[in-house]
């Protein structure tokens, strides 16, 4: 059991500038993420495209940005749980107990929630009998991919995933290819190699095609796909692997008795709390009058939940405001001074 | 001003006016019309405001521009005629634009 003054759900720009306030008003705290980086939505939906309204930064990508805020967290020794997802917070006295995936549990009068839209999940196929398969034969993701091995794998999907696993697995598999149109949005050099491939009998390529149905009794024998056209095929194979990208998921957080308003958490303006006294949303997942879905809403925001989170961590204590530029207090919690 | 009409997989008409300049996807949000989940909020990042246009109106919307139809490869069940709703700007010329929700967005 780890005890902590607040516990932050997600390592986006907002979780990662929260502990960063957290930290400079002497409390401590640690971060869990779903995902396997750091970065939130800025690393997975946009690291390459720019962005123009982060004041006092005219243009940086959502790498820049992460890189930039990592960078403003050194002085601080901050600890990441990556690859966990938050699944059970327990009110236990004054304190809340949480429980990750990854079986760590946190006591901590704070839970700062500020996950975004949710967690990122991969996105599905549609038909409800994939489900059946999952994780047997049927994968979102490669874990090992020895189990392929000789087999017929087919791989769906237009990304980079889809292609390198296409061009990996042509070499000990025999592999279909299976995508929804002619054009791949993989890069340039990868998309060629593949249609080599192709040319050299490596790799079955079926464009236009989605997944229809899959059939098979204890394990996968074979799967339908459907042209543009209506026409379906049926094509013999063991393994299937879809590379649809990821989608955020408000997952257990629906669970935790919070007024929830379609996908975001009602929260008051003063402390960013909750209806559950000691839990925060801060970022795009918080709703109040005049919320805005910007970057810098959640700096303000995790800014006023990390000094409501001092009461509840130090309720002995009287919180002072302070300056960085004046303050010895922050200067030696920053590293200038001694 | 536009009268859009959704028509959500279980085949609920929803006509409702909509100022020109915001979105198809922006006059579903702010009009409470379930199935349409925006979750970036209108950045073509994320493909959960995917719609089918009617036939008709597909040719004669503004076309898809680059990368719209990178994300319809990760949409639920992309079909010749899906957009983006938040890549649809409302003008006069859309009055009457029909658009049908998909049964889920992920």
């Amino acid at each position: 059991m780890k005890k902590t003054d607040a516990l932050i759900i997600g390592a986006g720009p907002t979780g990662l500038f929260t502990a960063h306030q957290l930290k400079l008003i002497g409390l401590d705290c640690e971060i869990v993420d779903n995902l396997d980086k750091i970065g939130g939505q800025c690393i997975e939906l946009y690291p390459d495209k720019p962005i123009y309204d982060i004041p006092a930064v005219p243009e940086c990508t959502g790498e820049e940005l992460t890189n930039n805020l990592l960078d403003q967290l050194k002085p601080f020794n901050i600890k990441f749980h990556l690859s966990e997802r938050v699944e059970e917070v327990k009110k236990e006295d004054n304190n809340w107990l949480v429980k990750t995936s990854g079986g760590n549990f946190f006591l901590t009068p704070n839970v700062i929630i500020a996950g975004g839209v949710g967690s990122f999940e991969p996105r599905k196929f549609p038909p409800k009998e994939c489900e059946k398969f999952e994780n047997k034969s049927l994968f979102y993701s490669v874990k090992d991919k020895n189990i392929f091995k000789g087999k017929t794998v087919s791989i769906f999907g237009g990304g980079d995933s889809a292609l390198d696993w296409a061009i990996e697995l042509s070499k000990e598999s025999n592999v279909n290819l299976i995508h929804r149109r002619d054009e791949f949005r993989g890069a340039q050099a990868t998309v060629d190699k593949m249609h080599a491939l192709v040319k050299d009998g490596k790799i079955n390529l079926f464009n236009k095609y989605q997944m229809a149905n899959v059939h098979g009794e204890q394990t996968l024998e074979s799967i339908d796909i459907k042209h543009d056209n209506g026409g379906i095929k049926n094509l013999k194979t063991e393994y299937v692997l879809g590379f649809f990208g990821l989608i955020m998921q408000l997952g257990p957080i629906a669970n935790w008795g919070l007024n929830l308003n379609k996908k975001t958490i009602e929260v008051d303006t003063e402390k960013f709390e909750t209806n559950q006294k000691g839990i925060y949303a801060v970022g795009d997942i918080c709703n109040y009058p005049g919320k805005l879905k910007l970057i810098l809403s959640g700096f303000h925001e995790g800014a006023l939940a990390a000094r409501a989170c001092f009461k509840l961590a130090r309720p002995d204590e009287k919180y002072r405001f302070e300056f960085t530029t004046t303050s010895t207090n922050l200067l030696k919690r920053l590293g200038k001074k001694e | 001003m536009a009268k859009i009409t959704y028509i959500t997989s279980d085949n609920q008409t929803h006509t409702v006016e909509v100022q020109n300049g915001l979105t198809v996807m922006e006059g579903a949000v702010q009009n409470d019309i379930p199935g349409i989940d925006a979750d970036c909020g209108g950045g073509m990042a994320c493909a959960t405001c995917h719609v089918y246009v009617k036939d008709d109106w597909f040719n004669k919307i503004p076309k898809k521009e680059d990368g719209e139809d990178d994300m319809l490869d990760m949409a639920f069940e992309p079909k010749t005629n899906s957009r983006l709703s938040c890549q649809i700007i409302v003008s006069d010329e859309l009055d009457g634009l029909e658009v049908n929700i998909p049964s889920k967005q992920a």
